[in-house]
């Protein structure tokens, strides 16, 4: 079992192999927690297609599975896992996140409240929020 | 301090949320009850707003307008730095720094008010080529100590203490500015606050630093 953090949330992966830099997952189970998918054109999420290195799409896809290590790695992106291999997190680059700020539209987020409620920013559309931050230490 | 302004406001299509971040799972709660909010608390164990806004610091605030769209970025929200100049035994603060430290609070309440009120015509609001330039710092350091923090807390949750230590640690060498991933793992003293001695040692690190980044508004010390 390997848990894969990502932008989308925490993913349990009962068929997930990890050893070294390389992650290998069901490709169903890859596109649910990430998003990307394999397609002729190289792997893809959305609208976005990144070609596989000529002669290496071996450490890439293989029969219905998925090697996010590597993806993450060929895209520049941060990964970090534990040293048991089995807690990933596949993190966005600054590069990416920078490019989404430009927009300057506030980003979602769901997060609990004290009662374990969860509530979106979104759910406050159409007022004036501030945003504040504070710790108790 | 942000109950009253709340309930000032409320009536006038606006919402504040705030939001700890706490990791240690419980921490916040005592101090959420005895502020008995009416407006939204939540809890941001691993740091979310750090990763989407660019929060390194409380209390930090963004403006959001009613189209959802940012109108001034993170920044310092309120709070002026007068403790490193308070007389650590004493705990008391020269007067000049006291009076610094209300103004700083009373001229950025002052600006969430004249916003609320006058929307886009507050000279608060950046044009979006100004909150552009206002936009915290970002770069590959950064988006990787995120993720280690957020491996971090996944493996303290998990039972993981010395691994999960050792990424939060590695998180802040990465990215010495965030002081909340730093006061994340600092220890605590008897009121609960990181202000132990190896707290006042990074403090007096930053020298002419700023621990509060200056907030760029008419009247701010």
């Amino acid at each position: 079992m390997v848990t894969v953090l990502t932008e989308s949330g925490e993913w349990p992966v009962a068929e997930a192999e990890a050893s070294g830099d390389a992650l290998w997952m069901p490709a169903r189970e890859a596109e649910a927690a990430t998003g990307w998918v394999a397609k002729p054109e190289g792997l893809c999420k959305g609208e976005i297609c990144v070609p596989l290195p000529p002669g290496r799409e071996q450490e890439f896809v293989r029969t219905g599975r998925m090697n996010l290590g590597a993806l993450w790695r060929h895209l520049g992106h941060p990964v970090a896992h534990s040293a048991r291999g089995d807690a990933w997190v596949l993190a966005q680059s600054a590069r990416d996140r920078s490019s989404s700020r430009q927009s300057l539209m506030a980003p979602d987020f769901t997060l609990p409240d004290p009662a374990g409620r969860k509530h979106s920013l979104s759910d406050h559309r159409g007022k004036k929020i501030l945003l504040v931050t504070w710790a108790s230490w | 301090m942000w109950q009253g302004l709340y309930e000032e406001l409320a009536g006038l299509n606006f919402m504040i949320i705030a939001v700890a971040m706490d990791s240690r799972e419980g921490d916040p709660l005592p101090w959420i009850d005895a502020a008995n909010p009416t407006y939204v608390c939540l809890i941001d164990r691993d740091h979310r707003l750090a990763e989407l806004y660019g929060v390194v610091n409380v209390p930090e605030a963004i403006w959001i307008d009613e189209k959802g769209r940012i109108v001034r970025p993170a920044e310092t929200a309120g709070a002026y730095e007068g403790f490193r100049k308070m007389n650590r035994a004493t705990r008391e603060m020269p007067e000049d720094v006291a009076r610094t430290t209300a103004e700083a609070r009373t001229t950025y309440l002052h600006a969430i008010r004249d916003w609320v009120r006058r929307g886009d015509a507050s000279e608060h609001v950046f044009r979006p080529e100004q909150a552009r330039a206002h936009l915290p710092a970002l770069n590959e350091d950064i988006a990787t100590a995120q993720a280690m923090f957020r491996l971090g807390q996944f493996l303290i949750r998990r039972g993981e203490r010395e691994e999960g230590d050792r990424w939060l640690a590695e998180a802040s060498q990465r990215h010495p500015d965030s002081w909340c991933i730093w006061r994340q793992r600092a220890g605590v003293n008897e009121q609960g606050l990181a202000a132990l001695p190896d707290f006042w040692q990074r403090v007096d690190a930053l020298g002419d630093k700023r621990y509060y980044a200056h907030v760029d508004m008419k009247g701010m010390p």
